[in-house]
């Protein structure tokens, strides 16, 4: 049984002018022990699956159409609100873009730290400040037993966010998703992060969900990918196969913005124009306004998810005819 | 911590330089000459000349400053035309009732105000949102003192509940301060409950979007810790500073409140001596009132210094 | 989205205004008060201060409809010649905060040499607290409409200065100023052209509010006696003398006060909308 199996997850949200979807009949799975990628532009609704996942979607306006998430053998969407507060924390945990807003200003590290801990454990005092230096010891965080009372303000940004890889990974979850992990930080810091999270994952064993729009993070993290575009998955590949043979022309066209660590851009540019607004979606395949390979039969039907190779499948009716 | 306390104590110096200095000229503004508004109409000239000695009127300005500066230093603001007492112990004598007023309109204000400021932002655009924040404009909109009618008519002349004015001390008689007390209380509190239910309500709404809101979810505290612990305590941030604007507000509502229900405080006493042209009392009045306020808002300032860690730990 | 963002933003303000129902509903009531006040001479021509000692204590009805006072004035004439002073200082007061508020702004925003000095004036006279300040200048002046008007001016003037004034610190740094300063172009053509059109915003979210603020005070300065002199038909003052009646004649009472309410109400909604609309920091938390 894998760790967590998403099967078919469809949300929208209510705007201003009407229900939109943001996420459609999208499936995967993850083992344990995983590094699983997820790339796509922003809006491409890999954040808002990785929420439905924790159950944080904002509902309203957020709403769940259908599908299930199974992890461990439950469905999450159909835990109490009970539940699934205990399962985030010790079951799943994530850690988030922003590490300059993602720690309260008014509380110490330590207390962040902690509260996570007596949230889940029946632990004393002390024990617990014994685990949460101990868990900043292990995310690398100098002198950590001073650094406790320090308050967030008081940290770098790459510090910050180890603080909140501590906090994500104190109570050992078998899950940790990853939003955008290294986004707001500079490059070597970036790198010391993910290579952080690879050996947390040796060492804990847990299953990770690496969200990104950068295709350098996940040629370095990755086991498998998942390519995200308008709401669906377009690919789902091993790393490898997704490297050397992608097939998907979207993938191609991310694959052709150099994979390397330190370029950073927040829209893939080798790609010409832009993610489509959900109101505005192309009829049939939704990648078909901005698709080089397009042909009028692409606008008729949104083309579904076809296996080419044992582990390897992309959504395209061109890829036999274009690769 | 305590170097805010002496920033902010020094940053006062000068506006109460200031201040007291307008104060000073206040009664030079009077038009015509200030004995004779004083004196009144049926005055005679010999009073006139009295009143003239007795204010130091008859001084060249700059002296006049000096001895007003001298004497302030040593804490005298002159004596009551009206009363005879001086000025300060006549203002301190009224003080207690105001500050007992005040303090209980401003317990029912907080309790009323933040109470239905975090409901209402968690119930947002639930009808209970929509009851509270109608409540509160209702509240800002309708005047202390018409509040305080109604009140009067409905509780003390109709139901006979409460005694339509007066004041009893809280150390000679509890229950009968609570009785005499309530009424103006409530009618001071509900204009201020409603102004800072909206101000709480705006401010929770901006701290539930926060992205440490999102992570205190994600660790799975419980909804109760996540909008006690860590939604509040952000957002009473800014909430303390409105607290300095509710106490000027208080003390501005409390003259008519007073007035309207014959509460011997510190705003019965400016009015009355607005009415009689007792111009030593206003100026002392005012004078003390509002240094009182500067050193209210002193208080709010290290408050906040004290809630926020990045104003404490950087500025010191 | 683009042709929104080329839609001047005057259309763009009045469109949104016009669908937030709370503005309309603050609208209509202020409307109400402003037709009344302007009105007065023709729908009250009862002289307000006429004395009908046999008609003294009607109650509402047919004959009087507001009914009568103590000394069998109209009660409908005397609130709605209260409803054209109300206006009348509201309105006064809020021409004067808005030009001398913005001089006073504008100077110490603009010129950072003035706005040291300007601003310590500003906050000794905001240390104060509003009724009282507002009665001590009273009692100094005398009381009577025009020095009503003044004290009320006094009082907030430097509150609408504070607000102009951090607008203008924020435009003076702006790209187009530097730009139209390099350009040679001279300290009052940039605040007038540049600045002060772009601080308008706020001030006028903020005079709305001031109306409320003056229309209440005023009232509460005549209720409590030191605002334009009996029998001059303020709601304050109309209410002050129903205060002794109020058990047998409660209508002399809430009738002003209701009228109170109503402009107060509306005015405030009528500023919460502005505000809804106009101010840029509210407008992203949609």
């Amino acid at each position: 049984m894998s760790l967590l199996t998403v099967s078919d997850l469809t949300t929208s949200f209510q705007t201003g002018g009407g229900e939109v979807t943001a996420v459609e009949n999208v499936s995967f799975s993850l083992e344990k022990g995983e590094i699983l990628g997820i790339v796509g532009e922003s809006g491409s609704g890999k954040s808002v699956t990785a929420l439905a996942i924790m159950g944080l979607l904002p509902r309203p306006p957020a709403r769940i159409r259908g599908g299930s998430i199974q992890f461990e053998g439950q469905d999450l969407l159909k835990l109490s609100d009970r539940s699934m507060q205990r399962l985030r924390g010790p079951g799943i945990a994530m850690v988030f873009q922003e590490p300059m807003t993602s720690l309260n200003p008014v509380f110490t590290v330590g207390e962040q730290i902690m509260e996570t801990i007596r949230a889940h454990e029946n632990l004393s005092q002390k024990d617990s400040f014994g685990r949460a230096v101990e868990m900043l010891e292990k995310v690398g965080i100098p002198s950590a037993s001073s650094r406790m009372t320090d308050y967030p303000h008081q940290l770098s940004g790459g510090q910050r966010q180890r603080v909140m890889l501590a906090m994500a990974l104190v109570c050992r979850p078998r899950l940790l998703i990853a939003d955008e992990p290294t986004t707001a930080l500079d490059v070597t810091i970036q790198a010391q992060i993910l290579e952080l999270l690879m050996d947390l994952r040796d060492e804990f064993g847990m299953a990770i969900m690496m969200i990104t729009h950068n295709m350098g993070v996940i040629a370095e993290t990755a086991d498998r990918v998942l390519v995200m575009y308008a709401g669906r998955v377009v690919e789902q590949a091993p790393i490898s196969r997704l490297f050397d043979h992608p097939l998907h022309p979207y993938t191609r066209g991310l694959l052709s913005c150099v994979p390397t660590l330190d370029q950073d851009q927040e829209r893939l540019i080798a790609i010409p124009g832009s993610l489509p607004e959900p109101s505005r979606r192309p009829p049939g395949c939704r990648f078909s306004s901005r698709c080089l390979s397009a042909v009028p039969a692409c606008s008729e039907a949104i083309p579904a998810l076809e296996t080419f190779e044992p582990g390897h499948a992309a959504a395209c009716i061109r890829i036999r005819d274009i690769a | 911590m305590g170097a805010i306390l002496v920033r902010r104590l020094a940053g006062a110096v000068p506006i109460l330089l200031i201040v007291s200095l307008i104060t000073f000229g206040m009664i030079h503004l009077i038009p015509g000459d200030p004995a004779v508004a004083i004196a009144g109409m049926s005055a005679t000239a010999e009073q006139v000349a009295n009143i003239r000695r007795d204010l130091g009127l008859d001084q060249p300005l700059l002296s006049q400053l000096f001895d007003w500066y001298a004497n302030l230093l040593r804490g005298d603001l002159g004596r009551s035309l009206l009363l005879g007492q001086p000025v300060v112990q006549a203002t301190m004598l009224r003080l207690p009732v105001t500050l007992a007023l005040s303090a209980y309109a401003l317990v029912l204000t907080l309790l009323i105000g933040l109470v239905s400021g975090v409901i209402a932002a968690l119930r947002q655009n639930t009808w209970i949102d929509q009851v509270a924040m109608v409540l509160a404009m209702l509240g800002i909109s309708l005047p202390s003192f018409y509040i305080g009618l109604l009140m009067i008519i409905l509780f003390a002349v109709d139901l006979r509940w409460l005694p339509t004015g007066g004041y009893v001390a809280f150390t000679a008689d509890p229950i009968g301060w609570l009785a005499t007390s309530t009424m103006p209380a409530v009618s001071l509190a509900l204009l201020l409950a409603g102004l800072l239910a909206r101000i709480t309500r705006s401010t929770m709404l901006e701290v539930l979007r926060q992205d440490y809101i999102r992570t205190a979810r994600a660790k799975g505290l419980p909804n109760r810790t996540v909008v006690v612990k860590h939604a509040l305590a952000n957002a009473l941030i800014p909430i303390v500073t409105v607290v300095g604007i509710i106490v000027s507000l208080l003390i501005s509502g409390s003259v008519v409140v007073e007035t309207l229900f014959s509460i011997p405080g510190i705003g019965q006493l400016l009015t009355q001596a607005v009415l009689n042209r007792d111009y030593p009392m206003v100026q002392g009045g005012l004078l003390i009132t509002t240094a009182l306020l500067v050193l209210v808002n002193i208080g709010v300032d290290v408050c906040y210094a004290m809630l926020d860690p990045r104003v404490r730990y950087d500025r010191t | 989205m683009t042709e929104r963002k080329r839609a001047s933003p005057f259309r763009t303000a009045m469109r949104r205004l016009l669908h937030h129902r709370l503005f309309i509903l603050g609208c209509v009531l202020f409307g109400i008060v402003l037709f009344v006040a302007i009105a007065a001479p023709l729908i009250a021509r009862v002289d307000p201060n006429k004395l009908a000692m046999r008609a003294k204590f009607r109650p509402p009805g047919a004959d009087f409809i507001f009914g009568t006072d103590n000394f069998g004035r109209s009660l409908w004439s005397r609130v709605v010649w209260g409803a054209r002073l109300s206006v009348l200082i509201g309105g006064a007061v809020v021409a004067i905060n808005a030009v001398l508020g913005t001089a006073i702004g504008a100077a110490a925003g603009y010129f950072r040499h003035l706005d040291n000095g300007l601003m310590r004036i500003n906050d000794a006279l905001m240390a104060f607290p509003a009724v009282l300040l507002a009665i001590a200048v009273t009692a100094v002046l005398g009381p009577s409409v025009n020095d009503v008007i003044i004290a009320l001016a006094i009082v907030y003037t430097p509150r609408t200065a504070r607000i102009v004034r951090s607008s203008v610190i924020v435009l003076r740094e702006m790209e187009y100023v530097q730009a139209a300063r390099a350009a040679g172009a001279g300290h009052w053509r940039i605040l007038r052209h540049h600045i002060l059109p772009n601080a308008m915003a706020p001030l006028i979210v903020q005079l709305s509010f001031l109306f409320a603020y003056a229309v209440l005070t005023e009232a509460t300065l005549s209720f409590l006696g030191v605002g334009a002199v009996p029998p001059t038909p303020t709601w304050g003052n109309i209410m002050a003398e129903g205060r002794q009646y109020m058990t047998d004649a409660p209508w002399i009472i809430t009738i002003p006060g209701a009228a109170l309410m109503i402009t107060v109400l509306g005015l405030n909604l009528l500023g919460d909308g502005l505000r809804d609309v106009l101010d840029p920091r509210l407008r992203i938390q949609q």
